[in-house]
């Protein structure tokens, strides 16, 4: 085998291996995926009603769950992410990454299985939550390439996200820090246009909003589903993307390689 | 220091390693023959650990030559990962998959193919007695289930050279001699050992080899029998019924030291019957009544404690010999 193949051949083992995680774990990958289901029930029927009102359409609640149907699947990506994190988090701080590090396999195949098993799991959620979103009345007017751009869009962001969260559960002390560390995220999905529109906000916090990466890719996703004008909210909701997929990339490299090499034993 | 052929064993010529401003090893030294066990034996915070994790490329030395089977650490260590299996302090299983995952995870990575990962997966089982429990997940495995399996983990791709740090570490007794008749066993199939322990009965019942590591230094080494026959440290505890005994010996024999509470004399002795002959003798011939005694050949304790500095604290016993104190 050449080394291209045997790097391909450890990334699938080691995808294998996190999608089983993911199956023996099964407490933490309900409550990802459940969750953001829980949150949505939550946004319709109880805030729904008045945030509706405030869309000034005639049925404000089935409006509003046009409306949050976005905001609910960049929570499904954060809260997988904040799994990425954890299991990152829990490989670094056991014994069995020295193990692989110690054998003959593709450096980075641990952190390619991390992000592979993580973006399935962001894929699953996102069909289970749009399902569920149907069920409760979704509208949407998108043929299947906007879908498909939808869904293309998320998954970008969510790779960008993974990427950024295996950084921080490399760089986290104790796998609670590391379960902490994207709560960040949280706060700047409230502070976008993921739950209400920026113009209702203070202008302060609007331009805020208006220029941190949740904005666009909620614009955007928000705009295929309906079939709005998207603008140019994809551009720059793609390089948002690329730019912390990058960084985030190197980062998690950098980390992943120089771990443990001034630790004291 | 014996000469090891450059192209099997392990060959370390002076490494060195600091965290910061610490000095965690300071030019070691070290050579194990192909086929044999080195134990390398010291306190806590030696140096132990940072030297495997130096040769098993985990982390760069600041300077000083390693090569393991012919293959040199700094500049081929994928060579090197190829040929080596670790064990490390801590159990480096995976908690989440079972034992029968675990093993066929490291087939997996080390390329062997399906079936043959599968069979070496399930003789492994066999042989470290995990049959029955393959298809449990780790959560529910014993300290010494765990160990088992992690050693079984290593030995997945039948390694040459194998490191063990303290692989015996939280056992309890049984388990610990299952481990060594393990280990054995690996040696006379030919593996190279080097072992980390601070135990120094493991080291006796094992090594080959041992090399004695003190705050990053060597400061003994070779097989258990010279470094015992090196060593002064053997006596004889002469037993006695009454104190005014105790002390009317204690003053014939200037060189021995009394324990009053005990009423015992521990008399500096090489262990040779010429010698305690003449010592029983003596006391015969000074109407010195002696209850019983018992004699006392040097052990690796008395190594270990002549030659670490921290004897002073842990020693059990008062080093009656002069040199055991200069020697440090």
């Amino acid at each position: 085998m050449t080394t291209l193949a045997y790097a391909l051949s450890d990334s699938r083992v080691m995808l294998r291996r996190n999608l089983k995680h993911q199956l023996r774990y099964p407490s933490m990958t309900v409550m990802l995926i459940g969750m953001p289901i829980v949150l949505l029930l939550l946004f319709v029927y109880v805030f729904g009603g008045q945030l509706g009102a405030g869309l000034g359409a005639h049925e404000g609640r089935s409006a509003y769950l046009d409306y949050v149907v976005p905001g609910l699947l960049l929570i499904t990506v954060i809260s997988v992410v904040q799994g990425t994190a954890i299991m990152v988090a829990m490989d670094m701080t056991g014994g069995i990454i020295d193990r692989f590090r110690t054998m003959a396999i593709a450096r980075g195949s641990v952190l390619t299985g991390h992000v592979l098993g993580s973006l399935m799991q962001t894929l699953a959620g996102i069909a289970i939550l749009i399902g569920v979103a149907f069920g409760l009345g979704f509208h949407s007017s998108a043929g299947p390439l906007h879908w498909f751009a939808a869904i293309g869009i998320l998954a970008l962001f969510a790779f960008a996200l993974i990427w950024l969260a295996v950084a921080l559960g490399l760089a986290a002390k104790s796998v609670e820090t590391a379960s902490n560390t994207p709560m960040v995220l949280f706060l700047l999905l409230f502070l976008s246009s993921g739950f209400v529109a920026t113009a209702t906000m203070p202008t302060v916090l609007r331009q805020f909003a208006e220029y941190q990466p949740f904005t666009p890719v909620a614009d955007t996703v928000r705009g295929l589903l309906s079939g709005g004008a998207i603008g140019d909210h994809a551009i720059a909701a793609i390089a948002w993307s690329t730019g912390i997929a990058i960084v985030a990339y190197l980062w998690a490299i950098r980390l992943y390689n120089r771990r443990r090499a001034a630790e004291p034993n | 220091m014996t000469s090891v052929s450059a192209a099997t064993g392990i060959v370390a010529q002076d490494v060195c390693k600091s965290f910061g401003d610490h000095l965690v090893l300071d030019k070691v030294s070290l050579a194990v023959e192909e086929g044999t066990i080195l134990a390398l034996l010291g306190p806590n915070g030696a140096g132990k650990t940072t030297m495997v994790r130096i040769l098993s490329t985990l982390i760069p030395a600041d300077s000083g030559s390693m090569r393991i089977a012919g293959h040199d650490v700094v500049t081929d260590p994928d060579g090197v990962r190829a040929v080596i299996g670790v064990t490390g302090q801590f159990s480096a299983v995976d908690n989440l998959l079972t034992g029968a995952e675990n093993l066929q995870l490291m087939a997996d990575l080390r390329h062997l193919g399906r079936e043959a990962g599968r069979r070496r997966a399930a003789e492994l089982l066999e042989q470290f007695d995990l049959t029955d429990a393959a298809h449990k997940l780790l959560s529910t495995y014993s300290g010494g289930m765990r160990r088992r399996l992690d050693l079984a983990m290593t030995l997945v791709d039948q390694p040459r050279v194998i490191f063990l740090d303290e692989p015996t570490t939280g056992l309890d007794p049984r388990s610990r001699r299952t481990m060594w008749q393990i280990i054995r066993g690996l040696a006379a199939a030919g593996v190279t050992i080097l072992l980390t322990t601070q135990y120094l009965d493991e080291a006796d019942q094992l090594a080959d080899r041992i090399a004695v590591l003190d705050q990053g230094r060597i400061v003994a080494e070779g097989t258990p029998a010279e470094l015992k026959s090196r060593t002064p440290g053997g006596h004889v505890r002469l037993h006695f019924s009454r104190l005014d005994l105790l002390r009317s010996a204690a003053e014939f024999l200037p060189a021995a030291a009394p324990d009053q509470d005990q009423l015992v004399l521990q008399v500096p002795a090489d262990g040779t019957v010429d010698s305690l002959r003449e010592l029983l003798d003596e006391l015969h011939r000074a109407r010195i009544e002696v209850e019983r005694l018992s004699i006392h050949a040097p052990d690796l304790d008395d190594v270990f404690f002549a030659v670490t500095s921290s004897h002073v604290s842990a020693q059990p016993y008062q080093d009656p010999t002069p040199q055991g104190a200069a020697k440090r």
